[in-house]
C-alpha cells in the first residue's frame, strides 16, 4: 500500500495556457507499412510534466506512434519535436526517452540491480553514482530486499516494478509506458496505477501512456487521446471525453452508450428536435460538435447511469418518454443492469446504483417500464 | 561529421557486414562450385586434371580451357546403361527406405508424444543420442550383424532355426542396404513427427471421442492429417539424401547394388574422370532439385 | 488413453530403441573381445585399446580430425550465427531467396555432390587441397546446421529485450554482446557441438578435398573397414562414441538442470504469491 505522501493534485491544464509551448510535438506525423497506414497525418501537442494517454484498440496506431517518439520506427512523413528539437535520424539509443515495455524486456541473465543499472552504464555514469541511483530507484518502486535476485525469481507485480524502475533510472525527459499494466491481475493493477500517478507526481516527469483499458486511461491520466484507424479521434480530459463524446466511435469506444437512431426535425439555440421513427418517439437534446441541420440523421447519445427507469407513467407533457417492457436485468453488485426493449424491439439500457442490500428490486421481468431522462444528460451525434 | 559517421555510417556498415561476410562465403564456397561442376560437365575429358596435379594456372586460364564445350559426358550417360539404371535404382532405393522409415519411425514418434510429459525430453535425447555418434561407425556395426558367419547367423544357429552350415545371406544385398538406411536416418524421420504430434492439442481426441468417434478412427481423421507437416518434413529430409548416399551402399550393399553416389565416387576415386563424375552429379542435382526446393518451402512455413 | 493404445505405445517404443542402440551395444561389447575374429567371443581383453594406442597414423589422424573439427566448427558457428541473424532480423533485401536457399540446401544436399563440388573450386582456384580445404569444406557443410540452430533460438528471443537495451541507451553492436549472445549462446553452444560432431563424422567430403597428411579419422576407418572388420575398428568406434556420448550427455545434463533451477524459482515466487 502507498501511504499519501507527495504534492495534492492541483488543477493542471498546461493546454488551456497559449503561452506555453508544447513538449512534445508530432506534427503532420504518417506512418505506413507497405499499403497499411498505421498512423494518418496525425498532429498531436503534449504538455511538460502531462501524463497523457494513447488509448483505443489494437491496431489503431498508438503503439505504432509511441514506437515513432522512442525511435523503433522512422515517421514516414512529418516530424516529432521533442523541447523544440526534431528528432528525425537520432537513433533510440540516443533519445531522451525511455520506455517501459509491456513485456517489461527484463533482461533474464542480469539481476535486478543490473537490469537497473543498465542505462546508467551505458550513460558512463561512475560507479559510485550508479550504486546510489539505484538504491534510489529500488526505495522508489519498494524492492530493496530484491536487489541481487533474476528476474524469473520475481512476481509479475515484481517483475512490473523493476521495468518501471529500470526506465526511470536515467531520468528520462518523457517515460513511454506500453500497456504497462495489461499483465497484472484487477486488483494490483488498480493499486498500481494510483502508484503510477504518484511517482509522476513526484518526479515530476512527462509520462506517455498507451493501452486499450479506458478506465486506466481514465484514471492515470490528466488528458487522453482517442485513437482510430491512425487519426485521433478526440483528445481531452477524461470527463470530456466520458460527457462529451466528439463522435459516435468515442461515445461507443469509452463506456457504455444508448444510441437511438432519428431524424432531425427542428433546430433551436443548440436544442435538436429528433423524430426517432424506429422508437416512435420524439427527443429533444443539446446538439454536439458538428453542423445539425433540419432533415439530417443524427442519433441521440446517453450513458445507461443517466436513463431513470420508472414503473409509473411520468405526467403528460413530460419531454423525452421512452415506454418499454423489462427484458433483461444483469445484478453486478454495485449496480443493476436493465435492459429494456422499446416498442420497436430496439434496446435501451438502463442502469441503477443498488443504494440498499434488499435483493428483491420492485421491478423485475416483463414489467412496463418508463425511462426518463434530464434535459441535458444526452448528447446529439451526426451519423 | 563525427555525428554522421557513428549515427548513420557506423550501423550502415555492421548490417552490411552481417549481411555480407556469410552471403560471401556461401557464394564463394557453395554457389561458385556448383556453377563450375556444371562448366567442368561440359568439358573435354582430354583437359580433365588428374588428381592431386592441377595443372591449372589461374582462374582465367583455368575458363579459358573449358570455353570449348562439349555435351560428349551427358551423351555418354545416356549411352551407358549403367548410369541410367543407378539413377532409377538410387530414386526406387530412396523411395522404399522412405516408407519404411515412416512405418518404423510413426509408432516410435507417436509412442514419444503420448509418454508421461516427465519422460519426453529423455527420449528426445534417446533419439539423438545416435545420430551424434559418426555414421559410418552405425554402419559399420552392423557389417558384424549381418555378414554370413555374423551375429545374426550366430543367434539363429543358436536357436537352432539355422542348421550348423547355413548361413544368413543378407549382407551385400539390398535388403542389408535397407536395414542400414533406416537405422542411420531413423532419427531424421522421427524427429520432425515428434515435433508435430507433441503439439497435437489432447483435447481433440478428447472432443472427437466425446462426439462418438472411436480411437483407431479418430487415428486416421484426427491425428494423421495433423501430423503432416512432420511426415512430409521428415520424407524429404530422409529422401533427398538417401539419393545420393555412398556410406551405406558401398559398405553393406556389396557389388549388386547399384546406386548413384556410389557411381560417382568410383567414376572419380577410381576412373579419375572428373568432367563424367561432374555429369553424374549435375544429373542428380537436377533431380533433386524439385525435391529440394519443396522442402525449402515446407521449412519457410514451417 | 486406453489399455491397448498404450501397450501399443510401449512395445513401439522399446523395438524402436532396441533397433536404434543393440547395434552399438554390440559393437562395444566386441571391443573387448579377445579374440581376433569379431564374431566369436574369445574372452574379455583390452589389448585392442592398448594397440590403437601404439597405431600412430590412427593417432596422427585423430588428431587431424580433432583440429579440423575445433578450427570448422568455430569458423561455422560465426558464420552460422551471422546467417541466422541476417534471416531472422533482415526480411526484405536485394537477394535475400538466394541466401536463405544457400544456408538451407546443404541440410540436405547429398554429400557426394558438395565433397565434388568444392574440390573443383579449390582446384579452378589453385588452392590445395588438404587440411585448410578440409577445413574450409566443413565449415560450408556445418555453418547451415548452426544457422538452423542458431535461428530457432533466435525465434523464441523476444525482440524487446534488444529494444530496450537500445531505449536505455547501448548502441546496437554493444546490445548484441550484452543482450542478444548471452541470451542465444545456448543455442550458439549447441550448434558448435553439433558443427564438430558432423565434422568428426564425415567422410565423404573430406575424402574429395583430403591431401598428403591430412588423414581424417573417417577417411582412416573407412580404409580399415574396406579391408575387414576388426576388433581394432571397434575399440576406436568405442572411444568415439564414449566420447561423444558423455559431451552430449553432459550438456543436456547441465542445460536440464538450469532449466529445473529456473522453474523451481518460479513456483517458489508463484506459492509466495
Amino acid at each position: 500500500m502507498i501511504e499519501a505522501v507527495g504534492p495534492i493534485k492541483r488543477k493542471f491544464a498546461p493546454w488551456d495556457d497559449p503561452t506555453l509551448k508544447p513538449f512534445i510535438r508530432f506534427e503532420n506525423v504518417t506512418k505506413r507499412f507497405g499499403d497499411f497506414t498505421a498512423v494518418d497525418n496525425l498532429t498531436l501537442d503534449i504538455y511538460e510534466r502531462e501524463f497523457f494517454a494513447l488509448l483505443g484498440p489494437s491496431g489503431c496506431g498508438k503503439t505504432t506512434l509511441m514506437r515513432m517518439l522512442a525511435g523503433f520506427e522512422q515517421p514516414t512523413e512529418g516530424r516529432i519535436l521533442l523541447d523544440g528539437k526534431d528528432l528525425s535520424g537520432i537513433p533510440p539509443y540516443k533519445r531522451p526517452v525511455n520506455m517501459m515495455f509491456q513485456s517489461y524486456a527484463l533482461f533474464p541473465h542480469m539481476t535486478v540491480e543490473g537490469n537497473i543499472a543498465f542505462g546508467l552504464k551505458q550513460e558512463g555514469m561512475d560507479t559510485s553514482n550508479i550504486s546510489t541511483r539505484v538504491a534510489e530507484m529500488l526505495e522508489l518502486v519498494k524492492l530493496e530486499k530484491f536487489a541481487k535476485r533474476k528476474p524469473h525469481q520475481l512476481s509479475g507485480g515484481q517483475r512490473q516494478r523493476v521495468a518501471l524502475a529500470r526506465s526511470l533510472a536515467k531520468r528520462p525527459k518523457v517515460l513511454l509506458l506500453d500497456e504497462p499494466l495489461g499483465a497484472l491481475d484487477k486488483k494490483l493493477r488498480e493499486e498500481t496505477q494510483f502508484e503510477l500517478m504518484d511517482i509522476q507526481m513526484e518526479l515530476g516527469m512527462t509520462f506517455l501512456i498507451v493501452t486499450h483499458d479506458q478506465e486506466e486511461a481514465m484514471t492515470v491520466s490528466d488528458r487522453i487521446a482517442v485513437m482510430n484507424h491512425g487519426v485521433i479521434a478526440q483528445i481531452g480530459t477524461a470527463s470530456e471525453i466520458y460527457e462529451q463524446p466528439a463522435s459516435r466511435y468515442v461515445a461507443d469506444f469509452v463506456g457504455d452508450i444508448n444510441l437511438i437512431d432519428g431524424t432531425v426535425t427542428a433546430v433551436d439555440d443548440g436544442n435538436v428536435t429528433l423524430h426517432c421513427a424506429g422508437v416512435d418517439a420524439t427527443i429533444v437534446a443539446e446538439a454536439g460538435p458538428g453542423e445539425v441541420t433540419v432533415g439530417a440523421e443524427a442519433g441521440f447519445a446517453i450513458r445507461p447511469e443517466k436513463v431513470q427507469i420508472s414503473l409509473e407513467a411520468p405526467p403528460v407533457g413530460t419531454p423525452n418518454v421512452l415506454s418499454g417492457e423489462v427484458w433483461d436485468i444483469g445484478y453486478l453488485g454495485d449496480i443493476s443492469v436493465y435492459r429494456v426493449r422499446l416498442a420497436g424491439g430496439s434496446i435501451v439500457k438502463a442502469t441503477v446504483a443498488n443504494l440498499t442490500r434488499i435483493v428483491e428490486r420492485p421491478i423485475t421481468w416483463e414489467d412496463k417500464v418508463y425511462l426518463t431522462w434530464p434535459a441535458d444528460a444526452g448528447v446529439i451525434l451526426l451519423k | 561529421m563525427a555525428e554522421r559517421w557513428t549515427q548513420d555510417v557506423k550501423p550502415f556498415l555492421a548490417k552490411w557486414a552481417l549481411v555480407a561476410v556469410p552471403y560471401l562465403w556461401s557464394l564463394l564456397f557453395f554457389l561458385a562450385p556448383f556453377l563450375i561442376i556444371f562448366k567442368i560437365s561440359l568439358s573435354q575429358t582430354a583437359i580433365a586434371m588428374p588428381p592431386y596435379v592441377p595443372v591449372i594456372g589461374g582462374l582465367g586460364d583455368f575458363l579459358a580451357k573449358l570455353s570449348d564445350f562439349t555435351f560428349d559426358n551427358y551423351v555418354f550417360l545416356t549411352e551407358d546403361p549403367l548410369y541410367y539404371s543407378a539413377y532409377l535404382s538410387s530414386l526406387r532405393i530412396a523411395l522404399v527406405s522412405t516408407i519404411l522409415l515412416l512405418i518404423v519411425g510413426y509408432p516410435i514418434a507417436y509412442g514419444m508424444a503420448r509418454a508421461p510429459k516427465s519422460l519426453r525430453n529423455a527420449l528426445v535425447m534417446a533419439v539423438i543420442l545416435p545420430f551424434w555418434t559418426s555414421f559410418l561407425i552405425r554402419v559399420y556395426a552392423w557389417i558384424g550383424i549381418l555378414k554370413p558367419e555374423g551375429l545374426i547367423t550366430i543367434a539363429l544357429q543358436s536357436l537352432g532355426i539355422l542348421g550348423p552350415d547355413e548361413q544368413i545371406h543378407v549382407y551385400n544385398t539390398e535388403i542389408a542396404v535397407f536395414i542400414g538406411i533406416v537405422y542411420s536416418y531413423l532419427p531424421f524421420m522421427v524427429l520432425p513427427l515428434y515435433a508435430a504430434l507433441e503439439k497435437l492439442d489432447a483435447t481433440l481426441l478428447e472432443a472427437a471421442a466425446d462426439l462418438g468417434c472411436p480411437p483407431t478412427k479418430s487415428f486416421w481423421v484426427i491425428t494423421f492429417p495433423l501430423s503432416l507437416p512432420g511426415v512430409i518434413a521428415g520424407c524429404f529430409l530422409c529422401f533427398i539424401p538417401i539419393v545420393g548416399e555412398f556410406v551405406i551402399p558401398d559398405l553393406l550393399g556389396g557389388s549388386e547394388t547399384l546406386m548413384i553416389g556410389k557411381t560417382l565416387w568410383a567414376e572419380f576415386f577410381n576412373n579419375r574422370d572428373w568432367p563424367v563424375s561432374s555429369a553424374v552429379a549435375v544429373v542428380l542435382l537436377i533431380i533433386l532439385v524439385v525435391p529440394i526446393v519443396i522442402f525449402q518451402n515446407q521449412q519457410k512455413k514451417a | 488413453m486406453n489399455k491397448s493404445t498404450s501397450w501399443f505405445n510401449i512395445t513401439s517404443l522399446v523395438f524402436g530403441f532396441a533397433f536404434l542402440y543393440v547395434p552399438i551395444l554390440i559393437l562395444v561389447v566386441y571391443s573387448f573381445n579377445a579374440s581376433k575374429l569379431v564374431t566369436v567371443w574369445g574372452g574379455f581383453s583390452t589389448q585392442w585399446y592398448v594397440e590403437l594406442v601404439h597405431d600412430q597414423a590412427i593417432i596422427d589422424a585423430a588428431w587431424v580430425t580433432i583440429r579440423v573439427g575445433i578450427i570448422s566448427a568455430s569458423f561455422a558457428t560465426v558464420l552460422g550465427t551471422m546467417a541466422a541473424l541476417v534471416l531472422d532480423r533482415y526480411r526484405k533485401f536485394h537477394g535475400r531467396a538466394l541466401f536463405s536457399g544457400m544456408v538451407y540446401a546443404p541440410l540436405v544436399m547429398p554429400e557426394v555432390i558438395t565433397g565434388l563440388s568444392l574440390l573443383l573450386l579449390f582446384v579452378a582456384i589453385g588452392f590445395d587441397r588438404g587440411f585448410w580445404a578440409v577445413v574450409i569444406a566443413h565449415t560450408t557443410l556445418t555453418m547451415c546446421f548452426v544457422a538452423v540452430v542458431v535461428q530457432s533460438r533466435l525465434v523464441t528471443l523476444d525482440r524487446s529485450l534488444e529494444e530496450a537495451a537500445l531505449d536505455l541507451g547501448c548502441p546496437p553492436v554493444k546490445t548484441f554482446f550484452l543482450i542478444t549472445l548471452p541470451l542465444i549462446l545456448p543455442g550458439v553452444v549447441a550448434g558448435w557441438m553439433l558443427a564438430f560432431t558432423l565434422s568428426l563424422d564425415d567422410l565423404v567430403i573430406a575424402s574429395f578435398n583430403t591431401g598428403p597428411g591430412a588423414t581424417t579419422l573417417p577417411i582412416k576407418i573407412y580404409s580399415m573397414v574396406r579391408l575387414g572388420v576388426t576388433p581394432e575398428i571397434n575399440a576406436i568406434s568405442t572411444i568415439l562414441i564414449s566420447v561423444i556420448a558423455v559431451g552430449v550427455i553432459a550438456a543436456s545434463v547441465l542445460s536440464h538442470r538450469s532449466q529445473v533451477e529456473k522453474e523451481k524459482a518460479e513456483r517458489a515466487v508463484f506459492l509466495a504469491g
